[in-house]
């Protein structure tokens, strides 16, 4: 299991492009990968999932993911919300 | 009942007449659950129904790529999503296998529960999420073939009736070749209106009532010419009908002929006609009309269609492409006309009165990053055409000089930076808000020019709101009251040496066009499809003749007295006109 702990940086949180956005990213790897804030945990292949998460700019979340390619699952993730910030910006 | 008559906004000037296909995707029932097979056999019929969403879902998703805007691509992504989510279709499974639901019934199930789980979401952003989960789950039930709704749209002469249409929607309606269009809500500039004037189906929105007065299979007219709706008509009604829409179909051809020839009244007199537009895709309607340009550009789609607040690039790219089009003639950009609910749509308050409240140049004063971004992007692309900036709900003359300051503190900024720009863009106020007309001598020191929005003027004048159907009979732009507050402003204007549109309903409407003339305004500007017709009258008129009628409209007492006379004495000069101004007795 490979995890790492981000911040929501773009101005509207993860709304339904973003989540589109990770849900899309994650279904690529084969590792499970799930998103945790506040204690509860969601699959970040599930569209449903990471938007009842409801993340909005400032908040923490945690990366997780388990399988052969965890470690990359986990980096292109925060890759995404830390520095493309969802390409928004 | 026969020959109901309702009214509405006319969006797409022609008329058709077919049977109602009543589009309603957000009331499905059920009225039965024709045959629950066995646990297998419900799990196969959800896994057909779900490919073969995924399949629907993918053809319009190609089809919704052709169009200017990103968003309905975003909302069709999303649904994708929600169709291959393991969560959902786990769910589904269990309720089938455990519960011993049937497809349709655990979908149904399935579906109440989310509906609880988004409302507890405070983000209304995200609680709104909800309708696209709905509109998946619609779509499954419909494909699971167990309802008793028709989806596809059979045979020909389709005029769809529907409360909305969202852009995914109306997208779904030029693919599905519909003859005509009638929504309850929507105005002008919505996109259904938009989508059908560049299709050429006629339409009719913003018909209150429409719904409770049609069934599917009724027999519908759709004048898209002056906004009438006629269901289940008389034979003598659809006739009459029959030869409005050849005779428009004729007159509309004729028009079109002339339509590069210059606005000019027979003694000489000569006025710009331009045209209001808003989306990327309506650009070919400034040639394909014959307008002069744009007099009016709304800048709120670009808010609306995206989650975050365009950038200044994005901005930039859209306004140099308006100001390459209409070169050499002028295009006005109108800077961001939206109450602060519409722009952070989840973060202000709901107001009383919104009309009255935080909107326009107000919103626009108070969010400075906001509305220097815009600047920015509108005087940089100045410099790659001929551009001017046009300020909405202006009130107070301040307001329009505080403009002027942090439109010179972007001037000295770029200059800075080393972009170029037009140093000497025009600066003109909306004229919407009375006190706007009453002072305009004042205003006329601190603008270049005035555009006379006619439909909120109007508004504000005679205290209605003409969305609220208790009401909306009271208002007429025709008004004489709103035509003195136009001959105050007209006159001021003059006096200082400045210019004045009008960009409002009025100058589309072609029994207002004399009055127009009369008024001695320098532009108009309007929808473009409505653009031959206005020019055949204006050619028609002469200048004196014109400020004869004005001065006897002023002196009527009501706009039911002006428009009455006003169409009497066209008709006298236009007897063509005969079946465009054609009405229906209420």
């Amino acid at each position: 299991m490979y995890q790492k702990k981000t911040k929501i940086k773009n101005s509207l949180g993860i709304h339904a492009r973003p989540a589109s956005m990770i849900v899309k990213l994650a279904s690529k790897f084969e590792s499970k990968v799930e998103l945790e804030k506040d204690n509860i945990d969601v699959n970040a292949k599930s569209i449903m999932g990471v938007l009842m998460l409801a993340s909005e700019k400032g908040q923490e979340i945690v990366v997780r993911a388990c399988g052969e390619d965890e470690k990359e699952a986990v980096k292109a993730i925060v890759e995404l919300i830390e520095r493309r910030k969802f390409d928004e910006e | 009942m026969k020959n109901r008559v309702i009214r509405g906004i006319p969006v797409s000037p022609s008329i058709a007449i077919g049977k109602v296909f009543l589009y309603s995707p957000k009331d499905i029932t059920f009225k039965r659950i024709k045959k629950k097979g066995s646990v297998d056999e419900e799990i196969c019929k959800f896994e057909k129904s779900r490919r073969k969403s995924q399949r629907q879902l993918r053809a319009l998703k190609s089809e919704l790529k052709k169009l200017p805007t990103k968003e309905p691509v975003r909302l069709i992504d999303i649904q994708i999503l929600f169709l291959q989510d393991p969560l959902l279709l786990n769910s589904v499974e269990k309720r089938i296998r455990n519960n011993k639901e049937a497809a349709a019934e655990a979908i149904l199930n399935l579906l109440e529960s989310l509906k609880r789980d988004f409302q507890e979401i405070p983000d209304s952003y995200i609680s709104e999420r909800y309708l696209d989960v709905k509109d998946v789950g619609d779509r499954l039930l419909k494909n699971l073939g167990e309802d008793e709704i028709e989806m596809e749209l059979k045979g020909h002469n389709n005029i769809v009736v529907a409360e909305r249409l969202s852009p995914t929607e109306t997208a779904q309606m030029s693919v599905d070749k519909v003859s005509g269009i009638v929504t309850e809500r929507g105005g002008k500039t919505s996109h259904i209106a938009i989508i059908a004037e560049a299709l050429n189906i006629p339409a009719v929105v913003g018909v209150n009532g429409l719904l409770n007065e049609t069934e599917s299979g009724d027999e519908i007219i759709v004048d898209g010419i002056s906004g009438i709706v006629v269901v289940n008509p008389d034979e003598n009604t659809k006739r009459t009908f029959e030869q409005k829409e050849k005779e428009a179909e004729r007159i509309q051809k004729e028009f079109l002929k002339h339509k590069d020839l210059p606005a000019t009244t027979i003694d000489g007199y000569s006025i710009d006609i331009c045209a209001n537009i808003e989306l990327p895709m309506e650009l070919g309607f400034i040639k394909k009309y014959g307008a002069k340009g744009v007099g009016l550009l709304r800048t709120e789609f670009l808010y609306l269609t995206s989650e975050s607040i365009p950038d200044e690039d994005e901005q930039y790219r859209f306004y140099s492409e308006i100001a390459r089009v209409c070169s050499p003639d002028y295009a006005i950009i109108r800077t961001l006309d939206l109450g602060g609910d519409k722009v952070f749509k989840t973060k202000t308050k709901e107001e009383a009165n919104p009309f009255l409240g935080w909107r326009g140049i107000r919103f626009s004063i108070s969010n400075n990053e906001i509305f220097r971004t815009q600047l920015r992007a509108i005087l940089k692309a100045s410099s790659k055409g001929n551009i001017r900036l046009l300020i909405p709900m202006v009130s107070q003359v301040e307001e329009m000089i505080k403009v002027r300051k942090i439109v010179k503190d972007i001037m000295k900024e770029l200059k800075k930076e080393g972009h170029p720009f037009d140093e000497n863009i025009e600066i003109g106020a909306m004229v919407e808000v009375p006190s706007v007309c009453l002072l305009a001598d004042h205003f006329a020191r601190v603008v270049d020019f005035f555009s006379i929005g006619t439909n909120d003027l109007t508004q504000y004048t005679l205290a209605v709101d003409r969305g609220n159907k208790r009401v909306s009979g009271l208002y007429d732009h025709l008004d004489p009251s709103v035509l003195k507050l136009m001959r105050v402003t007209v006159e001021h204007a003059h006096h200082n040496n400045k210019w004045v549109g009008v960009c409002g309903g009025i100058a589309a409407d072609i029994v207002a066009v004399p009055v127009l003339i009369g008024l001695e305004v320098d532009e108009l500007s309007l929808p473009p499809s409505f653009i031959p017709q206005v020019k055949n009258v204006i050619r028609g008129l002469s200048l004196k003749e014109a400020r004869e009628l004005l001065t006897q409209a002023e002196k009527m007492r009501s706009a039911t007295e002006v428009r009455e006379f006003l169409k009497g004495e066209l008709l006298k000069r236009f007897p063509s006109l005969k079946n465009i101004l054609l009405e229906v007795e209420k």
